[in-house]
């Protein structure tokens, strides 16, 4: 708890979670002169028990780089060079590649299309950024409601405390509390499947390898962390995915093994599992006055392509660009006029990459004889038009048209 | 609009308090970018880019600074609610709005004191401050010469309070037909962004009749601008067709 808290701030942010943290830095590095204030449930060192990783795509890599973060990162980031793609069975021996993303042997010089970073690593470095901009981060509090008046909104916090706030913004995740408080309704609907996450350490390097399998009973991702370690990212049905949270450590391992396979040699489980229940979230609305959603708070979708983090970080870069280009025109950051503009700029695309996401999943988290035959023809396809496929890379790496500049690699 | 005046009750004063409620409820209207002005505020953006982009570049200011225009007088012709002046104000200008309803300078007055604007605000007229002799770095003249009177004598009077080596940006809307249908026909008619009769296109000024004065009066004209509504994105931006809104910018030689 700080020892004073300001009775007025230019921006408040509700959630200390990376979309949280990553827009206060970008406001505050951009626009030092506003005051940002960032209320976290959790208490400071929560996110120290977290042992998952996340992929950050190219885009978010330069972001992080413009920001400042990045090179406090490297060294605990995993650069994923090479991605295959299958579709197979649980029990196939052989798995042919459908679809392979990127060069393993560098001979392109280009730069990796993703990095695994640890989130400890990477919620760290955000937090570090952010009492360095001069960002007020409360910890152990909530937004316990809020009402827009015609100059600012009235922040009451759950320790009592007002804070008056020309913009709050709300990066407290899917199940947004702050949304509903606004009145925002969403379109939700459950996958009945789950994602399990874990650590597993393997005998032999992966070399930069990133694979995702789609079994029938959804996608089956791994992806290269520091070491001989991968991150799994492994979607059941909800009753499988419920009984192998369940079940011992070698059933699980068992569970594991026909899936992962042995081409790395022998496998370990290296850390804690979660399971986190699948399904598609997006606001009907992403502003009101003086309140803006960013992050999974606006969209959640399914970790298929791994992206929900990095919609997140657009958000976070459009947002910030948005309000700091209003700032520098002497305008309200929190009036409507202002707000309209970044909800304009990330409806579109956020949607697009729910119902892709949705898309892929009806088509592939199944053992539908023809629909099998289809996908194997399509995968074949993207794979053999290299136009396509470079469309796809550039989108993750965030060179399509109408990028905020902080994914650009540009300041504000 | 309330319009219903209830008896000042006295309280020692000589402020009518039913004279604030009016004005304050005004303030509102002007300053609710939901509102009846919402496509002013709409606007702002794309002019005040302008303004500000071609402040800095003329008197070799950073845009990306904190306060750019620091030190900068600028006069805010027909200044309304202080739309363009509490910005330019927050980007350090010492700004001057005038306009010649008292009551939009009342309601400027109570909405920079509510936001801490620092803004001088004077219910007065072109031509009587021109009298006076009175000069500033920047004259601001817009959406104001397609409802004057006499647009020579009124560009004229705000030509002659550009000091040596200023600048003076006149934005209204142009005399062409694709005016009468975009600026009026659509604007009051269809989309009713602006109540009906608005503008007149009798009054719409073409910009050989704003050049005209202002290279009489000594300045030079620099460029003309076009500013043009993007009904898929649902935003002003700046374009080369000056055939319906447009901004023109002019300087005084030091």
């Amino acid at each position: 708890m700080a020892d004073e808290l300001p009775q007025r701030v230019d921006c408040l942010i509700a959630g200390g979670g990376y979309v949280g943290l990553s827009t206060a830095v970008a406001v505050s590095a951009s626009a030092p002169h506003l005051r940002i204030m960032l209320v976290d449930a959790a208490p400071r060192d929560a996110m120290h028990k977290d042992e998952r990783a996340s992929a950050i795509a190219a885009a978010a890599r330069r972001m992080l780089e413009q920001l400042g973060i990045w090179h406090g990162l490297e060294e605990d980031a995993q650069p994923i060079t090479e991605m295959i793609v299958t579709d197979s069975r649980t029990n196939d021996a052989i798995r042919p590649v459908f679809l392979t993303f990127g060069d393993a042997s560098g001979a392109s010089g280009e730069a990796p299309f993703a990095h695994m970073v640890p989130n400890k690593a990477l919620v760290t470095a955000l937090r570090a950024k952010a009492d360095e901009t001069n960002v007020i981060q409360l910890h152990g509090d909530t937004v316990a409601g809020f009402e827009p008046t015609a100059s600012s909104m009235k922040v009451i916090l759950g320790s009592g405390a007002v804070v008056e706030t020309a913009l709050l913004v709300a990066a407290d995740g899917v199940r947004s509390k702050l949304r509903d408080l606004a009145g925002i309704k969403t379109v939700h609907w459950a996958y009945d499947q789950m994602g399990i996450v874990t650590t597993v350490a393997h005998e032999r390097p992966h070399e930069g390898r990133a694979e995702e399998h789609f079994l029938p009973g959804g996608p089956f991702a791994t992806l290269p962390l520091k070491g001989n370690r991968s991150s799994l990212v492994w979607t059941e049905p909800t009753g499988n995915a419920k009984r192998l949270m369940e079940t011992d450590e070698f059933t699980f391992e068992l569970e594991l093994e026909r899936r992962f396979g042995h081409k790395l040699g022998e496998i370990e489980v290296a850390g804690p599992r979660k399971a986190f229940p699948l399904g598609l979230t997006q606001a009907r609305d992403f502003v009101k006055p003086r309140f803006a959603l960013v992050g999974d708070a606006a969209h959640g979708i399914h970790p298929i392509a791994g992206q929900g983090l990095n919609l997140g970080f657009k958000d976070a870069a459009a947002l910030a660009q948005t309000v700091v280009e209003a700032d520098r025109l002497g305008l309200d950051i929190g009036s409507s006029i202002t707000l309209e503009r970044y909800e304009r700029w990330r409806r579109f695309d956020t949607v697009q990459m729910g119902v892709v996401t949705d898309v892929l999943n009806r088509l592939f988290s199944n053992d539908i004889g023809p629909l099998r035959q289809l996908r194997t023809i399509g995968l074949g396809i993207v794979d053999r038009l290299p136009s396509l496929k470079r469309r796809f890379i550039d989108q993750a790496a965030g060179r399509g048209n109408g990028n905020p500049a902080l994914l650009r690699g540009e300041a504000i | 609009m309330p319009s219903a005046r209830r008896k000042p009750i006295y309280d020692g004063s000589t402020v009518d308090q039913s004279e604030i409620d009016h004005f304050s409820s005004l303030a509102q209207e002007w300053w609710n970018p939901d509102g009846k002005f919402k496509p002013l505020h709409k606007f702002n953006p794309v002019r005040l880019t302008y303004i500000r982009d071609t402040l800095c570049s003329h008197f070799g200011r950073d845009p990306k600074a904190v306060r750019p225009l620091s030190g900068i007088t600028i006069l805010d012709i027909g200044c309304g609610g202080g739309l363009l002046c509490e910005p330019l104000a927050k980007m350090g200008a010492t700004v001057t709005g005038v306009d010649a309803s008292e009551t939009n300078i009342e309601v400027a007055r109570l909405h920079a004191e509510q936001s801490g604007a620092e803004v001088e605000y004077r219910a007065t007229n072109a031509e009587t401050m021109a009298a006076n002799g009175e000069k500033f770095d920047v004259v601001l003249n817009m959406e104001v010469v397609e409802h004057v009177a006499d647009v020579d004598v009124f560009v004229t009077a705000c030509a002659k309070m550009v000091k040596p080596g200023g600048l003076t940006i006149v934005a209204t809307i142009n005399r062409t037909f694709k005016a009468k249908a975009l600026a009026i026909f659509m604007a009051e008619n269809v989309l009713r962004w602006l109540p009906r009769g608005t503008h007149q296109f009798e009054k719409l000024v073409k910009p050989e009749e704003i050049a005209g004065p202002l290279e009489t009066d000594g300045m030079d004209i620099i460029e003309t601008t076009g500013v043009f509504y993007n009904p898929i994105s649902d935003s002003w931006n700046r374009s080369n067709d000056t055939d319906v809104n447009y901004m023109m910018l002019a300087s005084r030689p030091a």
